[in-house]
């Protein structure tokens, strides 16, 4: 398994070239949307599926990720870079004094509560007068700029947020292969066996909402650069769905799971938006959300686990994987 | 005495579940706990692990007071325990249940987990080295890359003392570690506990198969509808009144 996931993410390294072969603005930005949904749903993806806690309300942290560089930047003139820190960091704070209580409560009820803390959040975007320009928005985000560049234009972007990504791919495998990313798996499988083997779970489960949190309010700075706009819609309970979907269809508790659920869920709206009109003259956007609903039914029908574990089919059992390393 | 107990009670609702309790056990010993169903033999391992507490009472282990701790802390101060009703990791496998359980024996946190390569640790490969010892050791060696459910019911209970036994604690409390064994694989059992303990961990067994307590035995101590109402050595036992009057109408034949 560790020498797959190596293979993996050099393949990735590779595979990142290709668009800078085409450079086509259309791919980059889709490209930019599916990283920044991906840091999002690499942290949902240890929250969820590693640690078993669920949260319908990550859509939160991204927004608060984004209106906390926007604010910083437009209002307050604070420079790019510590704004972006900013908007990972303060999401963090939140989450590790909200999940405090939160976290006592388990599935639906810890479902429930992040789901009416998103919606809390969401209702404060639209709310927050001056601040955050009510349902409007605001606009006039200045460009991230690291050191001497700017990234101004997609193509920069583009390699900035897979860099990133990247770079959270390769913590993110070093965690779950580590003896925290066990405690995080005995936690979701028997939190009374994970205590007695001298596991702090409600400390551990705090870890992992915050780490959550973190990212995706880094993932929200980001995009608030992007975009240099925002406003409340793309933060809404609809987004926080998106995310869990994204983690489940890509396989709960996998490496690869959040990369891909974000790849297939961000390429299937695309290709929806595309194709629905052609198929069906005059179709409402209606038609888009039906045929996504029967694709997901079809993917949790036939690939229960996710796509993830798709990657069985190829691949024969290695038994060598039992063996010490080294 | 590692463990003193002494005075514990508790009740659930109307029934009481266990009354005024206390015995000690001495390091490296095996203390058995029997009794018939429902005399509360678990409840006393949930009391003691902190998963319950107590009413009234106290717990000490090396003199110092555990009452009132979070079972993580227990586990920490060295007691760690088996589960009747198995609470494996289910999806992980074997080898990953046992390193899981040597949680305590490495130090990394969440940020440093994150930081590092794995392949680096030297943390780490001692811990998978220790751990497939461990599994050798209780013959569950050749499984160890199969998910935790995919084993036999016996098999299962094997793995549940392995986790308890990674983090090398003081004393194991296990909860009825031979029921769904054949003979001889308790048979193996209770050689190995014997093992372990000239090894030096202490261990409170929960058992119901007389031969094997009786066999692996320094003490026990008998429950009776949540009252102790016999403590001694397995000859002392065997010759107790009450203890042969508690047993009978049960099946339970004292060998
Ligand atoms: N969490 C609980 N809530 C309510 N009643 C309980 C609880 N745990 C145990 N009891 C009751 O307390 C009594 C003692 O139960 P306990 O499980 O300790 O018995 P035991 O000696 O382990 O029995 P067995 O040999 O069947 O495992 C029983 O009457 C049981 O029904
Ligand atoms: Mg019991």
């Amino acid at each position: 398994m560790h020498l797959k996931n190596h293979k993996g993410l050099i393949l990735l390294l590779f595979l990142l070239v290709i668009p800078l072969k085409i450079d086509s603005n259309y791919l980059y930005s889709t490209l930019v949307v599916i990283a920044i949904y991906s840091i999002v749903v690499q942290g949902l993806g240890i929250l969820m599926g590693y640690a078993g806690q669920v949260s319908f309300g990550h859509a939160a942290f991204f927004g608060l990720g984004g209106y906390t560089a926007a604010i910083l930047t437009t209002r307050f003139n604070w420079p790019t870079l510590i704004a972006l820190l900013a908007a990972a960091i303060l999401p963090g704070i939140l989450a590790a004094i909200i999940g405090r209580q939160t976290l006592k409560l388990r599935e639906l009820y810890l479902a429930l509560a992040t789901l009416g803390f998103g919606i809390l959040v969401h209702i404060i975007f639209n709310e927050g007068g001056e601040l955050t320009g009510g349902p409007s928005g605001m606009s006039g985000i200045p460009n991230l700029t690291i050191g001497t560049i700017s990234f101004d234009n997609d193509q920069k972007f583009y390699l900035l947020v897979w860099f990133m990504l990247l770079l959270i791919l390769i913590g993110i495998y070093n965690l779950v292969h580590s003896r925290t990313g066990r405690a995080l798996c005995s936690i979701r499988e028997s939190e009374y066996a994970a205590e007695n083997a001298g596991v702090d779970c409600a400390r551990l489960k705090l870890q992992a909402f915050t780490f959550s949190a973190l990212l995706a309010g880094l993932a929200g700075g980001l995009y608030a650069f992007y975009v240099s706009f925002i406003s409340p819609s793309p933060f809404s309970f609809h987004t926080s769905v998106q995310f869990v979907l994204m983690v489940v269809i890509g396989g709960l508790g996998t490496f690869w799971g959040p990369l891909l659920g974000a790849v297939v869920v961000v390429s299937l709206n695309e290709l929806l938006r595309e194709i629905v009109p052609l198929l069906i003259p005059g179709a409402g956007g209606e038609y888009q959300i039906i045929i996504y609903g029967i694709i997901l039914v079809g993917l949790m029908i036939f690939q229960p686990k996710g796509l993830s574990s798709i990657g069985r089919y190829f691949r024969l059992p290695l038994k060598k994987e039992l063996k010490p390393e080294g | 005495m590692l463990l003193e107990l002494s005075g514990i009670s508790k009740h659930f609702g109307g029934i009481v579940a266990v009354k005024d309790i206390g015995f000690g056990v001495k390091e490296g010993s095996i203390l058995a706990l029997i009794g018939p169903n429902g005399a509360g033999k678990t409840t006393l391992f949930n009391i003691i692990t902190g998963a319950l507490p107590p009413e009234a009472g106290s717990v000490t282990i090396n003199g110092r007071e555990i009452v009132g701790l979070k079972p993580f802390e227990i586990a920490s101060a060295g007691i760690t325990r088996t589960f009747q009703n198995l609470q494996l990791f289910g999806s992980m496998t074997v080898l990953e249940n046992v390193m899981a359980g040597a949680y305590l024996r490495s130090k990394k946190g969440f940020v440093r987990s994150f930081l590092s390569f794995p392949g680096t640790c030297r943390e780490e490969k001692k811990i998978r080295e220790e751990s497939l010892i461990l599994l050798e050791e209780i013959g569950l060696a050749e499984t160890a890359g199969l998910p935790a459910t995919q084993l036999p019911f016996g098999k299962q209970r094997l793995l549940e003392i392995a986790r308890a036994l990674a983090s090398k604690p003081a004393l194991v409390l296990l909860d009825e570690p031979a029921a769904g064994l054949n003979p001889s694989e308790t048979e193996a059992l209770t050689d190995y506990l014997k093992k372990l303990k000239t090894k030096g961990t202490a261990m409170i067994l929960i058992e119901h198969d007389m031969q094997t307590v009786m066999e692996a035995a320094d003490r026990i101590v008998v429950l009776n509808f949540g009252q102790m109402i016999a403590e001694g050595t397995p000859a002392e036992i065997q010759a107790h009144p009450e203890v042969i009057k508690a047993y009978l109408g049960e099946d339970e034949k004292i060998a």
